[in-house]
């Protein structure tokens, strides 16, 4: 009823290209926008600390790994420690230059891994497919073993862990422990649109269209004049940079401090299921399976022994554990079964679908 | 249509969800466990989340909680994953909880900057943070009753007795099999100072956490070596899979020392080849102590624990019932000094700080001989307490020397240096303000 296209014209190019061509669709993500920036002065700290930071931090991500993976078609296991460079890379300049405002480090630490991605993509030129994921792999594990063995990334720390030293903007604290979920929220958020929002022009303009040129057929791409290696390395370029800022926000500004295990494969896997539940090739699909992924078993660990109190069974952490595992496993195949593109598919029949509410046409 | 119903019923089951969450009395003790019952270290995780959820129930039943104020047990589940437990203690941080036990140095590290924020006393019980030793520095963290570094001088103080002095250990071969990861480095620097000054070799096996499993490499690099003595320093499966391999491989067992990690399962998983075995402890194994027999009838008997009964009283059981011991005695020492009943993190901070675990102490709460005794202080958040060597015979451990002290001079100096150095690092670390309090 409300969603209609009717009496809405185009009357110019832009307008016809907008990413949001309809009215509704604006208003609705200035809603959402809105919604997420007031969560920080309605919700508590549970909610912006242990869900929303890490949402929006696995969903920033997550569109790392999708515009690699997504947009390009290059499949890539080495997202956990792209995220590790990040994160490393901040801590150096962090604490090397303590005097320049953090938020500027946490972007530069990005092209840090910007450079290690692409470095690690020059084999994507020669190979495809599951083998370059092999070759990916190769950089989770080396990067990772240089977490471990080099001490003068952890500046000599005995424990060998990354800590956060505070650090200030406009005299709030945002990094250390003294900084306010609050705070930390409202600076993530920010950081994830305005990520956001450069990656949906990168991909909706021309290195997009490349991009989505080289996955959909190489070869034929390359005919048309599309150079593979700038656009490959670009894609790997970009990708990581986005995994980088990921990895500096996840230490520093969700766990505050951190081994090097938190960068390990798994990470990477976690990513990559996201990336694919959430739909490849699709920057809200990034959004949607960072929400499935991470704050589905959440909301189960709650729900779960509330639902089952009333029947006086009390069922222990693990019990709760191990069902959380099988429900979001069968959730994940059963999104897989009913929409194989993923949640962002599913989104986006819904859409088309209220269009023409109630007619099924 | 049954679509609609199912989200409807999800909508409804988070809202019920949102606003069901456990409201804590006035007159109860929030005390909070983070154990790890899934996951790649459930089979250690297991046998000590039982212990330490077995003892403060057993006090829950028995006593009805301590000082007459009962204890509100809730597990959390951590899955021995940082991300799941920055997440449980997130959860449980809105609840007043009076002390948090992280059981895993991964997640005791993002914690520890936030624990003199939240005002909520960690504890790592041996593991952790060595530097936290240091209350001057670290006034809300406590890793009783050792550091790993006091764990290392200990076997090689035992290992140097056994040839007849520490010069004898010159032009020895040390080998030392720990885990990649900075629980199983942290030694390291120690080890190589101990190995100039007194002038053994050091030769370092170490084992990648995915490779936990697969050691086989290392063991040859071993067999090639010939190490004179073998240390591991392993966590979860890695212990299990290394005294199989050392005994698949012909390295002499009784040759073959630990921290104080293994348990029963680990040495079992050797066959019979694992005897000879040994490894520090800090506490008795078995049921024969009062206290255990309380949890066995209280609890075990009443069908309260997940614990099976045979596995009562084994070494990682009484290891989590050790653990519990500290946090009873830290609410129970809090209580004695503010004279408050229902106590808060901040007072379970002083009484940590104030604990005092003698024989008489330990004989009256029923575990007379269990364990050393233990004195914290308000500079000395770890105690820095002896332990013995125990070795497995095949089918149980068994305590084989008398309380090991730790070689404190060379200790000291590690740790002073590691503790200053977290301070200045972290830019900002705040200076100690909590009092200390006259009877430390």
């Amino acid at each position: 009823m409300l969603y209609r296209e009717a009496g809405q014209y185009k009357t110019n190019y832009a307008a016809d290209m907008a990413i949001f061509p309809l009215r509704e669709d604006r208003v609705g993500i200035a809603i959402i926008i809105l919604a997420a920036y007031s969560l920080a002065f309605l919700g508590n700290s549970f909610l912006l600390q242990a869900v929303m930071i890490p949402f929006l931090v696995f969903s920033l991500a997550a569109i790392g790994l999708n515009i690699l993976t997504g947009y390009t078609g290059l499949l890539s296991l080495g997202t956990g420690a792209f995220m590790g460079v990040g994160a490393y890379a901040c801590y150096k300049l962090m604490t090397a230059f303590p005097g320049v405002n953090v938020i500027v480090w946490i972007f530069a630490s990005g092209f840090f891994s910007a450079a290690v991605g692409a470095l690690f993509g020059l084999p994507s030129l020669r190979i495809k497919g599951f083998y370059l994921a092999v070759a990916t792999l190769a950089a989770q594990f080396f990067l990772q073993w240089c977490f471990i063995r080099i001490p003068w990334l952890v500046n000599y720390n005995v424990s060998g862990a990354l800590d956060a030293p505070l650090r200030t903007l406009f005299g709030v604290p945002v990094v250390g422990a003294t900084a306010t979920p609050q705070t930390r929220y409202l600076v993530v958020l920010t950081i994830v649109i305005l990520l956001t929002w450069i990656a949906s022009n990168l991909v909706h303009g021309r290195i997009g269209r490349a991009w989505i040129a080289i996955r959909d057929m190489d070869l034929a791409a390359e005919l048309m004049g599309i150079r593979p290696l700038q656009t490959k390395l670009l894609a790997f370029a970009v990708s990581s940079y986005y995994c980088g800022v990921a990895g500096a926000l996840l230490v520093f500004l969700w766990y505050g401090g951190a081994e090097y295990d938190v960068f390990n494969i798994n990470q990477s896997f976690f990513i990559l299921f996201m990336v694919i539940i959430g739909g490849l090739g699709s920057l809200i699909g990034s959004f949607f399976g960072a929400a499935l992924i991470f704050i589905m078993p959440i909301v189960l660990g709650i729900v779960l022994p509330a639902m089952l109190s009333p029947f006086g069974l009390s069922v222990g952490a693990d019990v709760i554990e191990h069902l959380r595992f099988m429900i979001v496993g069968a959730l994940i195949i059963f999104f897989l079964i009913v929409e194989p593109h993923g949640l962002a598919r599913l989104w986006q029949i819904g859409k088309q679908k209220l269009l023409v509410w109630p007619f099924p046409y | 249509m049954a679509f609609r119903k199912l989200s409807l019923g999800l909508a409804v089951a988070t809202l019920v969800g949102g606003t069901a969450l456990p409201a804590v009395a006035q007159d109860s003790i929030y005390v909070p466990l983070f154990t790890y019952r899934t996951g790649p270290f459930a089979g250690s995780g297991t046998h000590i989340a039982d212990g330490m959820h077995d003892y403060l129930q057993m006090l829950n039943q028995r006593d009805g909680g301590i000082g007459g104020v009962k204890l509100v047990l809730e597990e959390c589940e951590t899955g021995y994953d940082t991300k799941k437990g920055v997440e449980c203690y997130e959860a449980v941080k809105g609840k007043n909880p009076v002390i948090v036990n992280p059981w895993s140095t991964g997640i005791t590290l993002p914690l520890i900057p936030r624990a003199a924020v939240d005002k909520i006393p960690i504890l790592s019980m041996a593991y952790g943070l060595s530097a936290s030793a240091r209350g001057d520095i670290f006034p809300w963290v406590f890793n009783p009753p050792s550091t790993y570094w006091d764990g290392l001088s200990m076997i090689v103080k035992y290992i140097g007795e056994k040839e007849g002095g520490l010069d004898k250990l010159k032009g020895k071969k040390i080998g030392f099999l720990h885990l990649d990861a900075s629980f199983g480095k942290e030694p390291i620097p120690l080890l190589e100072e101990l190995s100039k000054s007194i002038g053994f070799e050091v030769k370092l096996y170490p084992i990648a956490a995915q490779d936990m499993q697969n050691q086989s490499s290392q063991w040859l690099n071993a067999r090639r070596d010939r190490p004179d003595y073998m240390i591991m320093w392993g966590w979860g499966s890695m212990n299990g899979a290394a005294i199989k391999e050392a005994v698949r491989s012909g390295y002499p067992m009784d040759k073959f020392y630990s921290v104080w990690w293994p348990g029963e399962d680990d040495a079992r998983s050797g066959g019979a080849g694992a005897k000879g075995f040994k490894m520090l402890n800090w506490h008795a194994v078995g049921t024969n102590f009062p206290a255990l027999q309380d949890i066995v009838k209280n609890v075990v008997d009443k069908g309260m624990s997940k614990a099976s009964k045979d596995k009562v009283g084994e070494l990682l059981y009484n290891r989590g019932v050790y653990n519990s011991l500290l946090i009873a005695e830290g609410i129970a020492t809090a209580q004695k000094l503010t004279g408050k009943k229902a106590v808060t993190g901040e007072d379970v901070r002083r009484g940590m700080e104030n604990i005092k675990l003698d024989p008489a102490r330990l004989k009256e709460l029923g575990l007379e001989g269990f364990t050393e005794q233990l004195v914290l202080s308000c500079s000395d958040h770890n105690g820095h307490r002896a332990a013995f060597m125990q070795e497995w015979d095949g089918t149980k451990w068994v305590k084989i020397s008398d309380p090991i002290e730790p070689m404190t001079d060379r200790v000291r100096a590690q740790l002073e240096a590691a503790a200053k150095d977290y301070a200045e690092k972290n830019a900002g670390w705040p200076k100690r303000t909590e009092a200390c309090d006259k009877a430390s």
